[in-house]
């Protein structure tokens, strides 16, 4: 499964709605960043869509859901760990196997990470952290990505590199970005939200700057 | 200040306590307490490490003792940590948490004799309780992220060994370590029933005069317990845990027609024995009740009362003592190596030599527990007075403690003093074993008249009033929003 149809979805927070109701269809192929100022709903949102789609999708939330006590390497590994037995999973805890130690360095080789494998997530940095969450996401390698502000503590290179790596992964995607430039350059389908509604919906490369500034 | 509910709550207590006190026996019955007293500090400060051989293999043995138990303890805490959500399983839990461990080691004796099985399962039982309670705390407070990021389709066993455990990891070695400290004092004690450990030859050399080498006994504990960070390594552990049992000794074999014994025949009242009918079960239990439940009960919660705000009292009074708003750095030594001195000792050590001294009363009952149970929260008090940054110009001396310190702490205070009501009336009760008329006396004696089936039931009694203590202090915890740790 990549797309989904979703209709009827609200969220209320102590009695008031804060999101919808609104339907929401994401085909195969949409690569959709979530635009709004912060507070609009798009946390909300892509925490619903996460409900609704059962768990065939990879998430990497906001505060990121690491075992900081772990290594790097544990912490990707866990996007996996329904496909090996438990056996094997409890020798990985003790000592990970050979092929699974190359994937997996070869995974945040592509994040610019690889020294870090053996490194407990505890002592990394902010944007060291959002990439461990971001390795364990596509090596969960599910058909759709739901990501919520999955660079907001990265510099701009490293943002672009982590951005046209999750672009190159997942054919369906849903991202939550506050960074118009990045929303635009990586996506083909902007959907912006504004007082828990959709207020824009469009594809990207009609879309300009201007246009996404309105939401703000 | 009558408004705040803690200071109700603490005058009420103490109002409670002076009423206990007009109640309580508390008179110096030897006829030379101080001499006695000034005898044994002359002991301590003259030891006599050379007297008998038997100290090194008692100091081993209660080593033993505390490893293999604490280890069958933690064990089996983690698994019942593990169903802990189940009512029948927190309720066994709360059960054998509540008798103390000389009572384990007391119904075991009768049936494994002095087995080594009877040291070591009067740690690992009430100790697996403990353990299943913590434990599943430090588990319920795991972050949940992690588990709920997980694929679909994983097995329970491998989310919970990535999502839980190491998030958990730390806290539990720290407490599992510190219970181990528990373990080595309620190791020691177990010698005073009989079982080869530190506690046989304390009363042994006591018995005889012997203060010197009680004194070296006393030091040699001391220094075992201190030097823990040292010789605990996690590297170490599991050569410790697996050595360990082959260090308890022989013991005597166990007799297995003693066990079949004891729960088809010696636990079974003796009416229904010897077939007397519901009349005569009635007034058998009636006369346990009259004459031994209901006396132990009201001894077993006037000394506690007592014991607990002479506790508080003393506490408030000692975390000064390590407290840096205070004094210079001679004046905090002293007052740590006092402090780890009074909580390192078990106050069943300390009752056993107040009582030896000043003859049998509640007095020596009351000093012991306020000594180790004081020790332990004005350790805990002071060290957070350490935390706290006071503006430059503050009032300094009497008035910083006063104005300052005391009501900062005064509810963490008050949190750890409930927390420990449950211990300190455990204590009570198993301190009726020296002579004192608590619970714990009734049960000795019981036992001593070979009357199985009274002693278990006072036992249960025990228990049940443990758990209501327990209870109630969790209550009043509550009530005041009073949070805390663990401590034992």
């Amino acid at each position: 499964m990549s797309g989904f149809d979703l209709s009827g979805l609200t969220a209320s927070f102590g009695g008031e709605r804060v999101l919808g109701p609104l339907s929401l269809t994401v085909n195969p192929g949409d690569q959709i960043a979530l635009v709004g100022k912060s507070g609009a709903g798009k946390s909300t949102l892509i925490r619903l869509i996460h409900e609704q789609v059962g768990r065939k999708s990879s998430l990497v939330p906001q505060e990121l859901g690491l075992v900081n006590a772990l290594p790097v390497f544990h912490n990707v590994f866990m996007g996996q760990l329904d496909k090996h037995p438990t056996w094997y999973n409890t020798l990985t805890l003790v000592r990970p196997f050979a092929e699974d130690r190359t994937e997996v360095k070869a995974l945040l080789k592509a994040l610019g990470m690889d020294e870090k494998l053996w490194i407990p997530t505890a002592s990394l940095s902010g944007g060291q952290r959002q990439r461990v969450a971001i390795a364990r996401a596509i090596y969960r390698n599910a058909g759709l990505l739901l990501a919520d502000e999955p660079v907001s503590a990265l510099d701009g290179p490293l943002a672009h590199l982590v951005m046209s790596l999750l672009t190159e992964r997942f054919d369906t995607s849903l991202i939550a970005l506050h960074d118009v430039d990045l929303a635009l350059k990586y996506s083909n389908r902007i959907i912006g939200i504004q007082d828990g509604q959709v207020a824009l919906d469009e594809s990207s490369h009609r879309l300009s700057p201007a246009d996404i500034m309105g939401l703000y | 200040m009558l408004s705040y509910p803690t200071v109700r709550t603490s005058l009420a207590f103490l109002a409670i306590a002076v009423v206990g006190l007009a109640f309580a026996d508390i008179s110096i019955t030897a006829a030379n307490p101080w001499r006695d007293l000034g005898n044994f500090f002359l002991g301590v400060v003259t030891p006599n490490f050379f007297s008998s051989e038997g100290l090194l293999t008692a100091l081993l043995r209660t080593v033993a003792f505390a490893f293999v138990g604490v280890a069958l303890g933690s064990f089996f805490g983690f698994f019942l940590a593990l169903a802990y959500r189940s009512w029948p399983v927190r309720t066994f839990c709360a059960f054998i948490r509540a008798i103390h461990e000389l009572f384990w080691a007391l119904i075991f004796l009768q049936f494994f004799g002095f087995h080594p099985l009877t040291g070591v399962l009067a740690i690992a039982i009430p100790y697996a309780g403990i353990f299943a309670k913590v434990y599943s705390e430090i588990l319920d407070e795991a972050d949940p992220d992690p588990g709920r990021l997980l694929p679909p389709g994983t097995g329970r066993i491998s989310a919970f060994l990535y999502s839980k455990i190491p998030d958990c990891w730390a806290q539990m070695r720290t407490y599992t370590a510190y219970r181990l400290e528990c373990g080595l004092r309620s190791s020691a004690i177990l010698g005073f029933v009989g079982l080869p450990t530190l506690g046989f030859y304390l009363e042994a050399s006591f018995s005889q005069g012997l203060y010197s080498d009680a004194g070296a006994m006393l030091i040699l504990f001391y220094v075992l317990i201190a030097t823990l960070p040292l010789w605990v390594r996690p590297r170490l552990i599991p050569f410790y845990v697996l050595g360990a049992p082959f260090f308890l000794g022989e013991g005597l074999p166990i007799v297995w027609g003693n066990v079949q014994r004891f729960f088809t025949q010696d636990i079974i009242p003796s009416p229904i024995r010897n077939g007397e009918g519901v009349a005569g079960l009635m007034s058998w239990a009636g006369d346990l009740m009259v004459e031994q439940a209901l006396p132990g009960i009201w001894n077993t919660v006037v000394l506690t009362q007592v014991a607990l705000v002479v506790t508080g009292i003393l506490a408030l009074l000692a975390f000064p003592l390590i407290s840096n708003h205070f004094g210079g750095p001679v004046r905090r030594t002293t007052g740590h190596i006092l402090l780890v001195i009074g909580r390192s000792t078990p106050e069943y050590i300390l009752a056993y030599i107040l009582l030896q001294l000043w003859g049998p009363s509640m007095l020596p009952a009351v000093i012991a527990l306020a000594l180790h149970n004081g020790a332990i929260i004005g350790h805990l008090i002071g060290k957070q007075t350490n935390t706290l940054q006071l503006r430059p110009d503050a009032t300094t001396g009497f008035s910083r403690y006063t104005w300052e310190l005391v009501p900062r702490v005064y509810r963490s205070f008050l949190a750890f003093l409930f927390y420990r009501w449950e211990i300190i009336m455990r204590e009570t009760a198993i301190l009726g074993i020296l002579g004192i008329y608590t619970l714990g006396f009734y049960v000795d004696s019981a036992i001593q008249n070979i009357q199985f089936d009274k002693a278990m039931i006072l036992i249960l009694i025990t228990a049940a009033l443990n758990i209501g203590i327990d209870t109630l202090g969790r209550f009043i915890r509550r009530k005041l929003a009073l949070q805390t740790m663990p401590t034992c």
